[in-house]
């Protein structure tokens, strides 16, 4: 029995009214102990903020699990049992989204080699007819990064770049003084032109 | 529908094989509609094998709604105004699976084609007794079922005359990464559907049909509200095993 599937549609200019969460942006709650933020900019083709985008994260716990019956390893239980794994936020008027969750773990990749850590993402926007899905790396999972089988799928290094969240001490909602070392990163997603973000086919 | 294999599926054989939908999702780049000029993406996307974090993905459970959630014709002090109408149907996926207990948002314009949102300005009136938003989980058998307003149609400013047929936006989990997927129900013989960019963003008419709920008398309870039925369908977890020849 094969059923055709349904099309996706645009979230279009009023996602806000149904899709963001108060706790979405947690993947586990501001201050947990061991918390990392990611924040930046979902940008146009015109260099221009997109003030009514939804970015979506999802990526494994600090072990390299998932409480999930799909994997084959068995679901497991994250030691800290408000770990989420999925966070959602809307970007607000200059385009800037945030996100505050626990590093993910290396997760099993093909024949057995470790995927570095990664969470994916799906953004939607108005003027995206389907979402558009991108992995965010860390850049100080250098060693890991460069074994990565889907970033070694991407020949080009700029374009392998797009996808590595830097080490960025001054996380935009957090404390004024800087954050210690390792615990915000800036990822910035631009959907179309110069420095485009890759994006896969998932 | 053309199904394509993933050419890492050899390399973890005990992983579910989500099929790769083909000429069924708009293109992103659908230049009759005018927001996504700049917006979409001009690269063509990488292939992403479906690994560990695709095949998983949030199972959001019973504590995030309540029963109330899925009526958006009580939550206020007053009745909205407005055609009452029941929405109901499946979520399954392509190998004819229910999807159970996934979390289903919508949201949609009032009675008048206006969005409880500051950013609307349409000259329609706002329903104090109507926000627009609900949600619900389907039950072991894939079934939602939603109370709300029929929602009118809208001017945008996409083209000359521009007017978005009447629609209830839809966002839906599925079990992993790859079922996620945000869609619009539209209702049926709605005089709009010609001259929307975005219905007709859909390239094969069959599957725009798709989005089209239908209107069943078996579904509509006397005296009180007209029934709609639509089925959602999301990817499927082994379609390769009905769609291809290739051995596993
Ligand atoms: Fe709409």
């Amino acid at each position: 029995m094969s059923l055709p599937i349904t099309p996706s549609q645009t979230v279009g200019p009023y996602l806000a009214i149904g899709l963001p969460w108060p706790d979405g942006p947690y993947v586990v709650p501001e201050g947990t102990s061991g918390a990392i933020t990611i924040s930046g900019r979902v940008l146009d083709g015109a260099g221009e903020p997109v003030p009514d985008a939804l970015v979506e994260t999802w990526q494994a716990d600090p072990d390299g699990r998932f409480d999930h019956p799909d994997d084959p390893r068995g679901p497991a239980a994250p030691a800290n049992p408000e770990f989420r794994g999925f966070g959602r936020c809307p970007t607000d008027d200059d385009g800037q989204y945030r996100i505050v969750t626990l590093r993910p773990g290396a997760v099993p990749g093909p024949d057995g080699r470790p995927q570095a850590p990664h969470l994916d993402v799906s953004v939607f926007a108005r003027g995206l007819l389907d979402r558009v899905v991108t992995r965010i790396y860390l850049a100080d999972e250098a060693a890991a990064n460069a074994a990565d089988p889907v970033l070694g799928s991407i020949p080009d290094p700029d374009r392998r770049a797009t996808l590595i969240a830097a080490a960025d001490p001054a996380d935009p909602a957090g404390p004024a003084e800087p954050v210690g070392e390792g615990m915000a990163f800036r990822f910035d997603i631009r959907l179309q032109g110069s420095g485009e973000t890759v994006f896969f086919d998932v | 529908m053309t199904e394509v294999q993933d050419p890492a599926a050899s390399d973890r054989p005990d992983l579910p094989r989500y099929q790769r939908p083909a000429g069924v999702h708009p293109p992103l780049d659908t230049p009759s509609y005018g927001s996504s000029r700049l917006r979409a993406p001009g690269r063509p996307p990488v292939l992403l094998p479906h690994l560990l974090t695709e095949v998983t993905g949030p199972l959001l459970g019973a504590g995030r709604v309540t029963a109330a959630d899925a009526d958006l014709t009580t939550r206020h002090a007053g009745e909205p105004i407005g055609e009452r109408i029941i929405v109901t149907g499946r979520v399954l996926d392509s190998d004819g699976r229910p999807v159970p207990d996934t979390l289903i948002e919508i949201w949609q314009a009032n009675a008048a084609g206006r969005y409880a949102h500051h950013i609307d300005n349409h000259p329609a009136p706002l329903d104090p007794n109507f926000d627009g938003v609900g949600r619900c989980l389907t039950d072991s058998l894939g079934r939602y079922r939603f109370v709300t307003i029929k929602p009118g149609a809208y001017p945008w400013k996409n083209h000359p005359n521009a007017w978005r047929p009447a629609h209830i936006h839809f966002s839906l989990f599925g079990r992993a990464f790859t079922q996620r997927l945000v869609t619009q129900m539209y209702f049926p013989g709605d005089p709009l559907f010609g001259q929307d960019p975005i219905f007709n963003s859909v390239p094969d008419p069959a599957a725009r049909q798709r989005m089209i709920a239908g209107f069943d008398l078996g579904t509509t309870e006397p005296e009180w509200a007209l029934g709609y039925q639509w089925d959602i369908v999301l990817r499927g977890r082994d379609a390769t095993v009905f769609e291809s020849g290739e051995d596993r």
